[in-house]
């Protein structure tokens, strides 16, 4: 059986499956009944300074984005950080961390960008016995125009100078909780690392309107009639964040930084992908807002399962082990040639394919009067389009063309050799193979 | 005292009301909104879609589906409806194991087709939940047309024809319009009075006047249709039934079962219809099921439907067939009627088994009798009362084209014409072309 155990920051969890800051970690109740589901650990729901606490709108907090049979997608919400007073999470954290020493506890932070507000907090954290603290620079709304979350996590100075207090003030594990919503996000990845960061968790929501109220013309959720953006997650962040994790990992500035990886994670399969791509651990919100805390037990098989078969013994071993193949395009192989092959025995002549490749691709699907659908080798570019567009499993599948075979599209013959743009001669500014 | 159910003889009453009303309740319950929504993301809006093909009356069935699933499904009735005007009914009664759905890919990969009947009765009723009518009359053409008959295929084209600005009179023998769709169709396939409502909406369009108990040889003759109006439409069905040609057929209770659909159609007390304790049908097609289901719901103890060939030759699909059996009623291939039993009053059936010899099917001296005290015959219809000068194509009137006959001026669509499968589907698809052809024909 694989070991699904994990070190994070020198932080040991039984399997590395967190709860992200959100609703699910917001109270003894949800964190003990979320540990005794089998979760690893929680990140609890960002704690904010002393005093009277925010408020949440009394509407709907929440929009959503749904796929088939309302199957939940994309989730949106305006909500703030914890609307309790912090004297009862600090009390709670403490008697939850006391009972369950072998799950993860990180406090989630977001005072403001003064240094005597984190001097303030960090104390009473540390009391509190939690492993670790995770500082919300990402919240998209309602803290950001207050000049935290968002607000901080875009400016990378403000990270780094943020991280080094929380450096300074505290003694165990500090993690950097980044935004997405940049245009970069190696810039504040590094600021943290400046500031001495343990690790980097990313992604936190996406600046988002999931609809628009086409009868009162306001933007979902709507509040009285008015909207304002929330912040996206769920299944269709994932491509996003999987994306901005692999670019942390593979900085060289960055390199080498622990990072958890959150956004979309609902499977144990996207929490593999997290973790090929660099994440140490995971972290899930939605997943656990849509099915509930049960679903852990399917990452936990599943995780174990897949890892059982491919051999690897421990979860250390598949962290980052897709970084190296992440690559730029231009160093991508051009004679790497291939071609779509459709299966006629599986095809159910839907001609979904030919629709695409004729109408906006390449016209290299023909369709005959029995509607059967072929491939014409000499007008594939192997785009992947049709493939994506079929609804059969490995109906479509892509051939690869071997050194010595004609490509008949260029009627050139398939090249052994590895050869890219850099040294391409249509790029003006190729550089002659060495 | 015996309980009704088990009492021989032909007799009312065997079932309580709450369980009639219950039997013949709809057989397929609509989908709801959200089942609406799944049904409708399983269709892969298919490149030039098989299903489309499949329709008689070429409903672009993708589109629909995609308006239904983006939450349009008026929408969505509008394109079924510019179609086929009697969608709702022919979400209904289709066989669609054996058009559209047949040919839905999703059939191909997982044996499971899109729900298109049922999809197609969801865009459709809410459409006309709303009493409204879709369609608007193109500017009068000062022309008149006659229509014979106001089942699909005369309500087809008269629709199709109002819409093109011609006026319409439609002349029906009966008292009720519809055609089979009231006086035929299974009474779980269309309730709540559905053939009525239909009409009644899509005479909305205007331009369309029926006249009852104006039948085409009686009341009316084709010279004298041809003379008055600027083109006449025969759209009559077909009236007549076949006979068995077996001794004892003209027994009491030796039944037509389409009349007795008929009657079941229109009683207003299902309790107060006689039916027998012990019912044989005799036929294979969509009538045979029918009658049998129906007798069976009503109360029949023992239902057999015995068809002469086997159960692949049967024209009711295998659907219906599965549809009869769960609903009790016992099937019978290969046998043929030889003769009516009973001395006075009838007592059963007596079937000869039959085999296929040089590609003839043989009675063989194999024989059995059913017990019986209620036979119904159902080996199909015959058009009755041809207008003379109309050429046939075999027992029914030739035509060509879009329905032109023999007669200049005359077209002809629907069962009573040659072609074509019988079927309401058909026939709309049948009276619309004609419909068309007939404008063209009017405006040059
Ligand atoms: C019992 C039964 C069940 C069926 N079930 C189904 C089913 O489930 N699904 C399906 O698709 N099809 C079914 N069919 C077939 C379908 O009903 C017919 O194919 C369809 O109704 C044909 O339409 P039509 O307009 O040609 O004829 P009809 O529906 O027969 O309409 C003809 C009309 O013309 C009138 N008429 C007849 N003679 C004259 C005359 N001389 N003068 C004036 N008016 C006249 C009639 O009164 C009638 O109103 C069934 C048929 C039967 C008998
Ligand atoms: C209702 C809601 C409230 C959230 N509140 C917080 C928060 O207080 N602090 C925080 O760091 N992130 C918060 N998040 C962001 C999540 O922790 C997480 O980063 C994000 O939802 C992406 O992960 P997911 O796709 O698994 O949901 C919140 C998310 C949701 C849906
Ligand atoms: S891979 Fe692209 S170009 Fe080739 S057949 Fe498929 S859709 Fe057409």
């Amino acid at each position: 059986m694989a070991d699904l155990t994990t070190d994070f920051l020198g932080i040991k969890s039984p399997n590395p499956f967190w709860l992200a800051s959100a609703p699910p970690t917001d109270k003894e109740y949800n964190v003990r009944r979320a540990f005794e589901a089998g979760w690893g650990g929680v990140v609890w729901k960002t704690l904010g300074s002393e005093g009277p606490p925010v408020v949440n709108v009394n509407g709907p907090r929440y929009g959503a984005i749904w796929g088939a049979d309302r199957r939940l997608l994309g989730l949106n919400n305006i909500e703030l950080i914890t609307d309790r007073p912090l004297e009862t999470n600090l009390e709670e954290i403490a008697r939850v961390k006391a009972d369950y020493p072998d799950r993860a506890m990180i406090v989630s932070l977001m005072v403001p960008c003064d240094e005597d507000s984190w001097k303030a907090i960090l104390p009473r954290v540390a009391e509190t016995g939690a492993d670790g603290i995770e500082l919300n620079f990402g919240c998209p709304h309602g803290m950001s125009e207050r000049g935290m979350g968002a607000a901080v996590g875009q400016v990378p100075e403000y990270v780094e100078m943020v991280t080094r207090w929380c450096k300074t003030y505290y003694d165990k594990p500090v993690i950097v909780k980044l935004t997405p919503n940049i245009a970069d996000i190696r810039g504040p990845a590094r600021a943290a690392k400046n500031g001495g960061a343990d690790a980097v968790s990313l992604i936190n929501t996406i600046n988002s309107i999931t609809a628009v109220n086409l009868d009162s013309m306001s933007p979902e959720p709507m509040i009285d009639g008015r909207g304002t953006h929330g912040g996206y997650c769920g299944p269709a962040v994932k491509p996003i964040a999987l994306n901005m994790v692999a670019e942390i990992a593979r900085d060289p500035a960055t390199r080498g930084l622990p990072i958890s990886g959150i956004g979309g994670v609902t499977t144990w399969r996207d929490a593999a992908e997290f973790m090929a791509l660099g994440a140490g651990n995971v972290q899930v919100c939605t997943a656990a807002m849509t099915y509930g805390f049960k679903i852990v037990q399917e990452m936990i098989s599943g995780l174990s399962q897949w890892m059982d078969e491919k051999g690897y013994a421990s979860t250390g071993d598949i962290v980052g082990r897709a970084v190296p193949n992440v690559t730029d395009w231009q160093y991508l192989n051009l004679n790497h040639i291939t071609k779509a092959r459709i299966n006629q025995d599986l095809c159910i002549k839907c001609g979904r394919c030919y629709a695409a490749c004729e109408d906006t691709s390449h016209q290299a699907i023909s369709m005959s009067p029995d509607r059967v659908f072929e491939v014409m080798d000499d007008e594939c570019v192997a785009c992947n389009l049709c493939v994506n567009v079929c609804p059969v499993d490995d109906c479509i599948t892509m051939e690869v063309l071997q050194p010595g075979q004609v490509d008949e599209r260029t009627g050139k013959v398939v090249e052994e050799a590895y050869a890219n743009w850099t040294t391409h001669p249509n790029n003006p500014m190729a550089k002659a193979a060495e | 005292m015996t309980a009704p159910q088990r009492s021989d003889g032909v007799m009312p009453g065997r079932l309580g009301p709450a369980i009639l009303e219950q039997n013949f309740r709809d057989a397929y319950p609509p989908l709801n909104p959200h089942e609406a929504t799944v049904a409708a993301d399983r269709c892969y809006f298919c490149h030039d879609a098989p299903c489309i093909t499949a329709c008689p009356t070429e409903i672009d069935i993708p589109l629909f589906i995609r308006q239904i699933a983006t939450g349009t499904p008026k929408a969505a009735a509008r394109t079924i409806l510019s179609q086929n005007i009697l969608g709702g009914m022919c979400a209904r009664v289709c066989p669609t194991e054996t058009l559209c759905e047949q040919a839905c890919v999703r059939e191909a990969a997982e044996g499971k087709p899109v729900e298109i009947g049922q999809l197609q009765r969801f865009a459709t009723d809410q459409l006309m939940a709303t009493g409204a009518h879709p369609f608007q009359r193109a500017a009068p053409t000062g022309k008149t047309i006659a229509v014979v008959g106001a089942g699909p295929a005369g309500l087809a084209c008269a629709h199709r024809l109002a819409m093109h600005g011609h006026d319409v009179v439609i002349f029906e023998a009966k008292p009720k319009g519809g055609g089979l769709n009231e006086y035929g169709i299974a009474a779980y396939k269309s309730t709540e009075d559905f053939a009525q409502r239909e009409l009644d909406w899509l005479l909305q369009i205007g331009g369309i006047d029926i006249r009852h108990g104006q039948r085409l040889g009686v009341a009316i003759s084709l010279p004298a249709l041809q003379t008055e109006y600027d083109a006449v439409f025969l759209g009559m069905g077909l009236g007549g039934v076949n006979a068995l040609g077996v001794p004892g057929e003209d027994k009491d209770h030796a039944e037509d079962a389409v009349a007795f659909i008929s009657d079941l159609r229109q009683a207003d007390d299902l309790a107060a219809l006689p039916i027998g304790r012990r019912v044989v049908v005799i036929g294979g097609g969509m009538t045979a099921i029918d009658a049998g289901v129906q007798a069976k719901l009503l109360g029949a103890e023992d239902v057999t439907i015995v068809y002469r060939r086997g159960k692949e030759a049967m024209s009711a699909s295998d659907h219906e067939q599965d549809h009869a059996q769960r609903k009790g009623v016992r099937l019978i291939y290969n046998a043929a009627p030889v003769g009516i039993e009973g001395n006075g009053r009838l007592t059963g059936v007596t079937f000869a088994y039959t085999e296929t010899r040089d590609g003839k099917l043989v009675v063989t001296d194999d024989t059995f009798t059913l017990p019986a005290d209620q036979v119904f015959k159902a080996i199909g219809q015959t058009l009755e009362g041809v207008p003379d000068g109309l050429k046939l194509d075999g027992r029914k009137i030739a035509v060509s084209g879009a329905g032109a006959t023999s007669l200049d001026g005359v077209w002809a669509g629907g069962d009573c014409a040659a072609g074509g499968d019988d079927l309401t589907v058909t026939a709309v698809a049948e009276g619309r072309d004609a419909a068309d052809d007939i404008h063209r024909s009017l405006m040059g």
